[in-house]
């Protein structure tokens, strides 16, 4: 079956269902999230079961540019689940979000994350910067109009106009080191820059350029440093789905570019390995503790898991600078890949909470947390669950991620970097544990009415806790998925 | 399955149902006495359970993770058991004794501190070990952050020192665990199976400056989790604000597994880095610390569970000081000492917990001639403040007895060398302990009641977990060998391979010096 026929379908039901509502004005919106969750789910369901029958191919015009390796079948698979979930969190706090929007309606909230999904699953697979750069683009500039959905609040604006900037001045950073890039290899496509790099008539000044403008232009992706500032306030501004998109789904696109660009750089013998390896280390080190350092000081929950997802960036571009762990046998992308799994489910979860807060009418500050041990056991649990994941304790999922980017980085002797991470992690235990001594507490605040929680709230937050302890005591299978395969070839015929 | 995985699972699934509504004291109640039984089969069973066999006993090992290899291994042996059945009883009369109309949140705490104290206990993996361990702390600081003793803005203040003491000591104890496990791991793979780590140590030892180095962080990480001297300062104020279940699991059980982690991990992995001069020497300075300076500083106290608090550091001391000395005797005399306090802080902290519900003060000054009115909370307090003394017949005396003893015994050394000294000067806390025990004992319970200040007798299904502990001491005390049958030769071995490293090390300065 076609993967790329069934990205183009997802994106043309993205642009039918806005088209609906030019045709029908009245259509309620129920029907419009029926139909975005159904088809949605409709691909899921057909990507997967194409997946797990290896029966999965791709036409023959885009085969020069995209390729289907296991990494790529992995972020696909990712960006369809994380988009199903923001869809079904869209319609859960729609009655709140539409009090913000012009006309009261959230259409555009169910279509926009279609056509972002289909961009995401095409840059999982692509092969060379152009492709890369058209499909960041569509997910960027649908972004640009998804965080200011909300016009009617101040926020939100302020989370639009951020994130454009930064947004349009790291895409000019972007297309910069793509062209230096391409001046100083001659190619545009991974295999051809891994092999000039690797050839000795490359000049090393004008790639090392390349690299460093490329490397910097998809940290903003990412949320790494030096283009991490937008995070705070735009998760702060931006819807709760937005922002649960916004820190997985961006993310994880973000890092299948950032790993195949890397891998290209640091192939085998290339003349600008090193310094690409220093470079990622300093900006990991430096987004870490970017991240998890003001962090202590936050009071919005919002804000904090903005910081904590800086955070989160940091580890995973340390792990990159790893690039080969020596003794697992993962690669640094499996590693990430790895990672980004487990931070799904610990991630959605906590705006899961948040959404239901929101929607009872509560703040999203960590005073609102109070009590709410006794308003939800259940919720308090599960946010329980989430942020102990989040900080990295052991038998939860955060862990485990954490773990396998400690090792590579204790594995290749990078102690400074080791060092950097350590600190960010002993924050990151102090930070996610005020918000959790304020769930447990035993007043109960400003609110201490119950919360009416429904059924589907309920049972997407049991089923994301278990996830999160079962991917932290028992990730053989995730992890088997994702060890290193043997070379591409054997999978591409 | 093993069994063992059932004991470690029953708690935490328990504190599951408590939370998601079973009726808390029935079903938390229930699985203390449930499990109770189960490891008491297990000891009952460990002789024949365990013939013939080298390493552990009810072993299992469900693999999670290949490379880097974990898995969640469970085994027993003397010491573990001996531990385990210290977690039990101690679970056992901490959740009996939680009065019917505290919240749920008593009893989920105390089942999610039992399970982690009996997974760090029970796993024969390192990440394991540690994990549970985690997770038998985050609902101790929770409760003293939220349901402590004192106002609010005070057990705030205590929760966040607990939270960084024993956060950061966490973090240093990863570390070295870490750098265990990327030494010893053989081969291409990491592995975190510590029967596969001592392994590699003894096939082959790594030199014995960069040992010594890794015992020493060992030490610091673990020490802080056992409040050892300079380290110590979170625990006092912890335990005496710490709801008494809380105070009572955490001061009796989970303080345990630091030194339980001294003994599994790093005095067989790296005998010759433990016993190098440098750590034994810090080592000693530090435990005389916990006996002598908390010692002065128990003195001082003027309220019940400050004393109790401190004592609990001080008496730390003499523990170290048996993993110190390193000879069979000993070790044997430390881990008897882990049991004997652990019952005996705990049944003394139920006991205050008492005084406090029901009188609202624990200042010494306040209270007084309560012998008269509650005669059976008397003797029961007179029990723990006579075994915390170290009165022969009751537990602590024969564990400290032996620390004593094993420190003289050590191998072929016939001078009177610095850890002898240090044993010398440990004998005064004895004295001290007698009069700040005996102190408390005399100014509650004679003398004459001050106005107002009267409580009664426990009722009678009250009684029932604190008589258990009482007892408990007393039979341990007559019968040590119950218990010290267990240890067969697993304390062996790793006395032995410190009077190597010993005598190796001596043979090297002979070697110099001629």
């Amino acid at each position: 079956m076609s993967v790329f026929l069934l990205e183009a379908n997802l994106a043309l039901l993205g642009i039918f269902i806005l088209l609906l509502e030019v045709g029908l004005p009245t259509i309620s919106r129920r029907t419009i999230a029926a139909i975005s969750i159904g088809g949605t789910a409709l691909c899921a369901l057909l990507f997967f079961i194409a997946a797990s029958n290896d029966c999965v191919s791709l036409p023959a015009f885009v085969q020069p540019w995209m390729k289907l390796d296991r990494l790529a079948m992995f972020y696909k698979g990712l960006a369809l689940v994380i988009t199903l979930i923001v869809l079904w969190l869209t319609h859960e706090c729609a009655p709140y979000v539409s009090k913000y929007t012009v006309d009261g309606r959230v259409t555009e909230l169910f279509s926009i994350p279609l056509i972002v999904c289909s961009g995401m699953m095409w840059m999982a697979a692509a092969q060379d910067l152009v492709t890369v750069f058209v499909a960041l683009e569509l997910v960027t500039v649908s972004f640009y109009v998804l965080v200011a959905f909300a016009r009617k609040s101040n926020l939100a604006l302020e989370a639009g106009v951020k994130y454009l900037i930064l947004g349009a001045l790291s895409t000019g950073v972007l297309i910069f080191g793509i062209a230096w890039t391409y001046g100083a290899t001659g190619s545009l496509s991974y295999e051809g820059i891994s092999h000039a790099l690797t050839s000795a008539g490359t000049a090393k000044g004008p790639a090392l350029l390349g690299a460093a403008f490329l490397l910097a232009g998809l940290c903003f992706k990412v949320a790494a440093a030096p283009f991490q500032s937008w995070v705070p306030d735009v998760y702060q501004g931006a819807p709760i789905p937005v922002t649960t998109f916004l820190s997985v789904g961006s993310k994880a696109a973000g890092f299948v570019v950032l790993t195949r660009v890397v891998d290209a750089f640091l192939v085998e013998g290339s003349i600008i390995g090193s310094e690409v390896k220093a470079l990622l280390l300093i900006l990991g080190a430096l987004t870490v503790l970017l991240g998890s350092l003001p962090a202590m000081f936050q009071q919005s929950v919002k804000r904090l898991l903005g910081y904590s997802s800086i955070s989160h960036a940091g580890y995973l571009v340390l792990a990159l600078a790893c690039h080969d762990s020596i003794r697992s046998e993962m690669s640094s992308g499996g590693i990430i890949a790895f990672y980004l799994g487990t931070y799904l489910p610990m991630t959605v979860l906590a705006f899961l909470v948040l959404a239901v807060l929101r929607v009872n009418g509560g703040g999203e500050d960590i005073r609102d947390f109070r009590g709410l041990g006794k308003r939800s056991p259940l919720l308090a649990l599960a946010m329980t669950i989430a942020l102990a994941s989040l900080a990295g304790l052991p038998l939860t999922a955060g862990f485990m991620g954490k773990l396998f980017v400690f090792i590579s980085l204790a594995d290749q002797a990078y102690w400074g970097a080791l060092v950097c991470a350590a600190i960010g992690a002993a924050a990151g235990f102090y930070y996610y544990f005020r918000a959790i001594v304020a769930i447990h507490s035993s007043d109960s605040g400003l609110a201490s009415q119950p919360l009416t929680v429904n059924t589907a709230s309920k049972a997407g937050a049991i089923v994301l806790s278990v996830a999160i302890i079962v991917l932290g005591v028992y990730p053989r299978p995730l992890q088997k998925i994702l060890v290193k395969e043997a070379p591409v070839a054997a999978k591409a015929h | 399955m093993s069994p063992l995985e059932i004991v470690i699972l029953l708690p935490l699934l328990s504190a599951l149902a408590v939370w998601l509504g079973a009726p808390a004291r029935a079903t938390s109640v229930g699985t203390a006495v449930l499990n109770l039984l189960i490891v008491l089969g297990l000891v009952w069973q460990f002789k024949s359970a365990s013939a013939g066999k080298a390493g552990f006993a009810y072993e299992s090992a469900r693999v999670v993770l290949d490379n880097p290899a974990i898995a969640f291994a469970v085994g027993a042996d003397g010491v573990s058991l001996i531990l385990a059945l210290l977690t039990a009883l101690v679970t056992f009369a901490a959740v009996w004794q939680i009065s019917p109309e505290k919240p749920g949140i008593y009893h989920i705490a105390s089942q999610l501190i039992a399970g982690g104290a009996f997974g760090a206990f029970l796993c024969t993996d390192v990440f394991f070990l540690y994990a549970f361990h985690e997770l038998a702390l985050i609902p101790t600081l929770l409760m003293i952050a939220n349901y402590g003793h004192g106002d609010d803005e005070h057990r705030k203040a205590v929760a966040w020192k607990t939270t960084v003491y024993l956060g950061a000591g966490s973090l240093v104890l990863l570390a070295g665990l870490a750098w265990v496990v990327l030494e010893f791991s053989g081969g291409e793979k990491l592995t975190f199976d510590l029967t596969a780590l001592k392994a590699q140590a003894a096939a082959t030892p790594l030199p014995a400056a960069q040992q010594a180095t890794m015992a020493f962080v060992l030490l610091l990480g673990f020490g802080t989790l056992v409040s050892l001297f300079p380290l110590h300062s979170w625990a006092a104020p912890a335990y005496a604000s710490a709801p008494t279940p809380v105070a009572m699991l955490h001061s009796g059980v989970l303080k345990k597994f630091g030194l339980y982690g001294l003994l599994r991990i790093a005095l067989p992995l790296l005998p010759q880095g433990f016993q190098a001069e440098w750590v034994q020497q810090a080592l000693l300075y530090m435990l005389l610390g916990n006996i002598l300076i908390m010692g002065f500083v128990t003195i001082h106290q003027k309220r019940l569970d400050d004393v109790l608090a401190n004592s609990s550091v001080m008496h730390m001391g003499y523990i170290f000081l048996g993993l110190a000395a390193g000879t069979e005797i000993a070790l044997r005399g430390a881990v008897l000492l882990m049991f004997a306090h652990g019952i005996s802080i705990a049944l003394l902290f139920a006991l205050a917990g008492r005084l406090r519900s029901q009188l609202g003060t624990l200042e010494l000054s306040k209270l007084g001639g309560l012998g008269s009115h509650a005669p059976v909370f008397t003797v029961l307090f007179a029990f723990g403040t006579f075994a915390s003394i170290g009165l022969p017949g009751l537990a602590n005396f024969a564990g400290e007895v032996m620390v004593f003893i094993g420190c003289f015994t050590t191998w072929g050394v016939t001078n009177f060398g610095p850890l002898q000294w240090t044993v010398a000067f440990a004998l005064w806390g004895v004295v001290m302990s007698a009069v700040y025990m005996l102190r408390a004992y005399r100014g509650i319970f004679h003398g004459t009641a001050a106005a107002g200040h009267f409580m009664k007798d426990p009722a009678f299904s009250q009684r029932v977990p604190l008589i258990l502990l009482a007892a408990v001491l007393l039979i341990a005390g007559c019968c040590p060998w119950l218990l010290l049958g267990l240890m067969k030769t697993d304390l062996a071995t790793v006395a032995e391979a410190a009077s190597t490293a010993v005598q190796g090390a001596a043979k090297a300065a002979a070697g110099t010096a001629h």
